[in-house]
C-alpha cells in the first residue's frame, strides 16, 4: 500500500488505528473512577502533546537514528517554530494552515544554516557546536530579541509571546466581544471537543488532537519513505562509516544536510502546533534541556527504528504525566495493605520518586535504558517477543545477533 | 584604563570556575577518553558540601529559657549551636563563619569518593561504547545527580555566606595607584582566584614532578604500550577521575559565596564548560585553564556598557560565537594537539 512493504505496511497501519482510536485506547477507566484520575489519558491537552512530541521525535530520529549525529540543539527548532506561527496568528489570521507552513519554512530556513555551519565537523564537535548555536538562540530569544520597550521586539522575553487584542492580523475576522481570537483550521476551532458518553465512560474527541494526528501520520509515512529510500541508504551508509563514503569519492555532507534540514523541518512542524494548540510560545522551549528532553524520548524509544520515537515521546509524555499526579495520599491508599510502619517507610521512600520528583524516576529510567538496552523500549519488545517465540518452537537455534536498527 | 582593569578582574572569577571544571573536565577526557557530561553535577555537589557543612556546623540544641519571653508571650527559644557549647561559644562562631573554607577539607574525600563511585559503578562500562552513549549515560546521571539534591534540599538557592573577614570589597585602584573608588573588588572573589590558581598549580605539578603524573601523562601518550609495561594504568586512571571530582567539587565550594548554591547551577556550568574545553582544546590541560580564563574575561568585556551599545546582545552569546568560530577555523581549539578527536 502506498508503496509500502508488506510490514511497513502493517505497523503504518497499527500506528494509524492507534492514533484515530487513541481517545478510547487511552480512557480504559470509566469517569470519575479512582483509577482513571490516576490513569486515564485521553483528555485533548495529553493527547495533542502524544502526537506533536511524536512528530518532533520522529524527526529527530531522522538525524540521530540514521545519520548518527548527536544533535544538541534541536529543541532550538522547536522553539524558532512555535514564534513563528505566533506571529502568524498575529499578523495574518488565526487559520493554523498559514501558520503551519510559515513555521515550517522559517525552521527550515535556519536548520539549513546551522547545518551548514554545524555539519562541518562531526563527532562530539558537531554536539557541541549544536548545543552551542541552541543556547545563543535561547540567550537571544531570552534577552535582547525579547525587550518588551524596544521597537524590535521578536520573542517578548521572559513572559513569551502571545496574542493580544490589538494585533493587526490582516485575514482575521474582527472579534467584538473583547475575547481573544481562537486558532482554527477554516473555522474549526483546534481548542473545540465532541463529548461522547458511552455508559460510564466519557470520550473525548478533539479538533486540535485529529488534525495533529494526521500530520503525525503524514510525517510517520514520510519518515518510512525516507527510510527504506536510497537516500536512507545512504545516510545510513554515513552512520557506518563515514571515511569509507569519503574514499569512493562521494561527497556525504549534502546527504547529512538534507537530513538535518529535514529533522529541523519536522522539529519546525511540531513547534508550530504546539503554538496552534496553545497560541503562547516561550523562550524555554528552545533551552538546552529541552534539547536533552528530545533526546531522551528519541533514546527510550528506541534510536534508528522507525516506532520508537513515536513509542518514547508517548512514554515519556505519559509518565510524566501521571508520576507527576501521584502524591502521598495516593501512595497511601496504594500500599494500604501493608502493615502501618512499613507502608510509612515505603510511602517516606517512593515520595522522592513521584510527584515533583517525577525528573527522578525519568532520569533513571533513562540510565537504565541507555545501560542495558541501547535499542531502546523497542529493543525490549523485540527481545521479550523472541523470548517468547524461541519457546514455542522449542528449538535451541541461536538467536541471530540483530542490530537493533530496522 | 581602569575599566579596562575591572572588566579583567571581573572575567577572573567566572574565568577561574571554568578553568577549574574544564581542567577536571580535561582530566577525564584525556586519561579515560570519556566526555563527562555529569562534571557540572560534580561542581554543583562541590557547592553543597559547603551547605552541608554548613548546616551541620549549625545544628543546635534548643533550649527555652524562662527568663525571657518572644513576642508572642511564651518562653523564648535559644537555639546554641552544639559547637558553640562544645568548643566555647568564640571557637565555635569563628568554626560557623569559616564554614566555607572548612567546607575544603570535608569536600575532598566525599568528591574523590563520588568520583570513585562514579568511574567504577558506571563510566568503566562504557569505555567500549561510541561516545555518544557515553555523553547520553553521564547526562542521565546529571539529571538523576541533580534531582537528588532537588529533593533533599529543594529548588531554592541556599545562601551560604564567607567568613565575615572576606564579606565586603576593597578598593583594589589605589594599590595600582588609581583615584580612590575607580576599582572596587569583592574580598572573596580575590581569595577565589587565588584559591584556583593554587589548585590548577597543584595538579600540573602532580602532573610534572611526581612519578605518579608521569606515569599518568604516559598513559594519556599511549595507555596500551604503559600497559605492556606491566603498569596498572586503569588503576591510576581511576584515581585521575577521582582528582577530577575534587577539582570540580572544590570549584563549586569556593562558589558558593558567590552564587547561591541551586541544583541546576551544574547546568547551567556545564555547558559553557564544555565550551571552554573546545575552545582550548581537547584533551589540552594548559589549553582548558588559558580557554577557561579568557572567556571568562571576553565575557566580562561584552557585559561593559559601551560594548553592548555597540551590539547589543553581545554578552550573551560572546562565548557560544568564540567557540563556533574556534571549532570551525581551529578545531583542535587553541592548543590542542593534532588528532584528538578530529574526525
Amino acid at each position: 500500500m502506498l508503496g509500502l512493504n508488506k510490514k511497513d505496511t502493517t505497523l503504518f497501519l497499527i500506528v494509524i488505528g492507534m492514533a484515530m482510536l487513541a481517545p478510547f485506547i487511552l480512557n480504559p477507566f470509566p469517569e470519575g473512577s479512582s483509577l482513571a484520575q490516576m490513569f486515564n489519558a485521553g483528555y485533548p491537552d495529553l493527547m495533542q502533546r502524544f502526537v506533536i512530541f511524536g512528530i518532533l521525535v520522529i524527526g529527530f530520529n531522522i538525524l540521530f537514528g540514521l545519520t548518527g549525529y548527536l544533535s544538541f540543539g534541536h529543541a532550538a527548532f522547536l522553539g524558532i517554530g512555535s514564534y513563528s506561527a505566533v506571529w502568524m496568528f498575529k499578523l495574518v489570521g488565526m487559520n493554523v494552515l498559514p501558520a503551519i507552513l510559515l513555521s515550517m519554512i522559517v525552521s527550515g530556513v535556519f536548520a539549513l544554516l546551522i547545518g551548514y555551519v554545524s555539519l562541518r565537523r562531526s563527532g562530539i564537535y558537531f554536539s557541541i557546536l549544536t548545543l552551542a548555536i541552541a543556547q545563543m538562540c535561547y540567550n537571544l530569544a531570552y534577552s535582547v530579541l525579547g525587550n518588551p520597550s524596544s521597537n524590535f521586539n521578536l520573542t517578548n522575553g521572559e513572559t513569551g509571546l502571545q496574542l493580544s487584542l490589538n494585533d493587526p492580523r490582516i485575514l482575521g475576522s474582527a472579534t467584538t466581544d473583547g475575547a481573544l481570537p481562537v486558532t482554527n483550521l477554516f473555522g474549526a476551532a483546534m481548542r473545540s471537543s465532541y463529548q461522547w458518553e458511552a455508559g460510564s465512560w466519557l470520550f473525548t474527541f478533539n479538533v486540535g488532537y485529529y488534525f495533529s494526528a494526521i500530520i503525525m501520520l503524514i510525517s510517520f509515512y514520510i519518515s518510512i519513505r525516507i527510510f527504506r529510500s536510497p537516500f536512507g541508504m545512504m545516510l545510513r551508509a554515513v552512520k557506518s562509516n563515514q571515511q569509507r563514503m569519503n574514499y569512493t569519492g562521494l561527497n556525504t555532507r549534502p546527504y547529512v544536510l538534507a537530513a538535518f534540514v529535514i529533522s529541523g523541518i519536522y522539529a519546525g512542524l511540531a513547534g508550530g502546533l504546539l503554538s496552534s494548540m496553545d497560541p503562547l510560545a516561550g523562550a524555554e522551549r528552545m533551552h538546552w534541556t529541552a534539547s536533552g528532553e528530545i533526546v531522551i524520548m528519541a533514546i527510550l524509544g528506541g534510536v534508528g527504528t522507525l516506532i520508537g520515537p513515536v513509542v518514547g515521546a508517548g512514554f515519556n509524555e505519559y509518565f510524566k504525566n501521571i508520576l507527576s499526579k501521584i502524591n502521598d495520599d495516593i501512595l497511601h491508599t496504594w500500599l494500604s495493605f501493608l502493615p502501618d510502619g512499613l507502608e510509612n517507610l515505603l510511602v517516606g521512600f517512593l515520595h522522592y520518586f513521584v510527584g515533583k520528583g517525577w525528573h527522578l524516576t525519568l532520569g533513571i529510567m533513562f540510565m537504565l535504558v541507555i545501560i542495558f538496552l541501547p535499542g531502546g523500549l523497542v529493543q525490549g519488545g523485540q527481545r521479550i517477543a523472541k523470548l517468547f517465540s524461541r519457546k514455542k518452537d522449542g528449538q535451541a537455534t541461536p538467536p541471530a545477533t540483530q542490530t537493533p536498527a530496522e | 584604563m581602569d575599566s579596562i582593569i575591572l572588566q579583567i578582574l571581573n572575567g577572573l572569577d567566572k574565568g577561574s570556575a571554568y578553568a577549574l571544571i574544564a581542567l577536571g573536565l580535561t582530566l577525564i577526557f584525556g586519561t579515560l577518553g570519556v566526555v563527562n557530561f555529569a562534571h557540572g553535577a560534580l561542581f554543583m555537589i562541590g557547592a553543597f558540601c559547603a551547605v552541608t557543612l554548613k548546616k551541620i556546623l549549625t545544628l543546635s540544641s534548643v533550649v527555652e529559657d524562662p527568663t525571657k519571653t518572644d513576642f508572642l508571650g511564651k518562653p523564648l527559644k535559644v537555639a546554641t549551636p552544639y559547637v558553640e557549647s562544645w568548643f566555647g561559644e568564640a571557637t565555635g562562631a569563628a568554626l560557623i563563619d569559616w564554614a566555607v573554607p572548612l567546607a575544603i577539607l570535608f569536600s575532598i574525600p566525599i568528591m574523590i569518593g563520588v568520583g570513585f563511585i562514579m568511574e567504577r559503578g558506571l563510566i568503566k562500562h562504557f569505555y567500549k561504547r561510541p561516545h555518544a552513549d557515553q555523553i547520553l549515560v553521564t547526562f542521565g546521571l546529571a539529571i538523576v545527580l541533580q534531582e537528588v539534591i532537588k529533593a533533599f534540599y529543594g529548588a531554592n538557592p541556599i545562601p551560604t555566606p564567607a567568613p565575615a573577614v572576606f564579606r565586603g570589597s576593597f578598593d583594589f585602584g589605589v594599590l595600582l595607584g588609581f583615584d580612590p573608588n575607580a576599582i572596587i573588588y569583592p574580598y572573596w572573589r580575590m581569595v577565589y582566584f587565588a584559591f584556583s590558581a593554587v589548585i590548577i598549580g597543584a595538579v600540573f605539578a602532580f602532573l610534572r614532578f611526581t612519578t605518579f603524573g608521569m606515569v599518568v601523562r604516559a598513559g594519556m601518550a599511549d595507555r596500551e604500550t604503559v600497559g605492556l609495561l606491566g603498569i596498572n594504568i586503569d588503576k591510576r586512571f581511576t584515581i585521575m577521575f577521582g582528582i577530577a571530582a575534587a577539582v570540580a567539587g572544590l570549584a563549586g565550594v569556593m562558589y558558593a559565596p558567590i552564587n547561591s548554591p541551586n541544583y541546576h547551577m551544574g547546568m547551567d556550568f556545564l555547558v559553557l564548560s564544555f565550551v571552554v574545553v573546545v575552545v582550548g582544546g581537547m584533551g589540552s590541560l594548559p589549553g582548558a585553564v588559558l580557554a577557561g580564563f579568557m572567556l571568562g574575561i571576553l565575557e566580562a568585556f561584552a557585559s561593559m556598557n559601551q560594548i553592548k551599545a555597540i551590539i547589543p546582545g553581545i554578552d550573551q552569546i560572546i562565548i557560544y560565537l568564540v567557540a563556533i568560530i574556534i571549532i570551525l577555523t581551529r578545531p583542535r581549539g587553541l592548543m590542542g594537539k593534532k588528532g584528538v578527536m578530529e574526525e
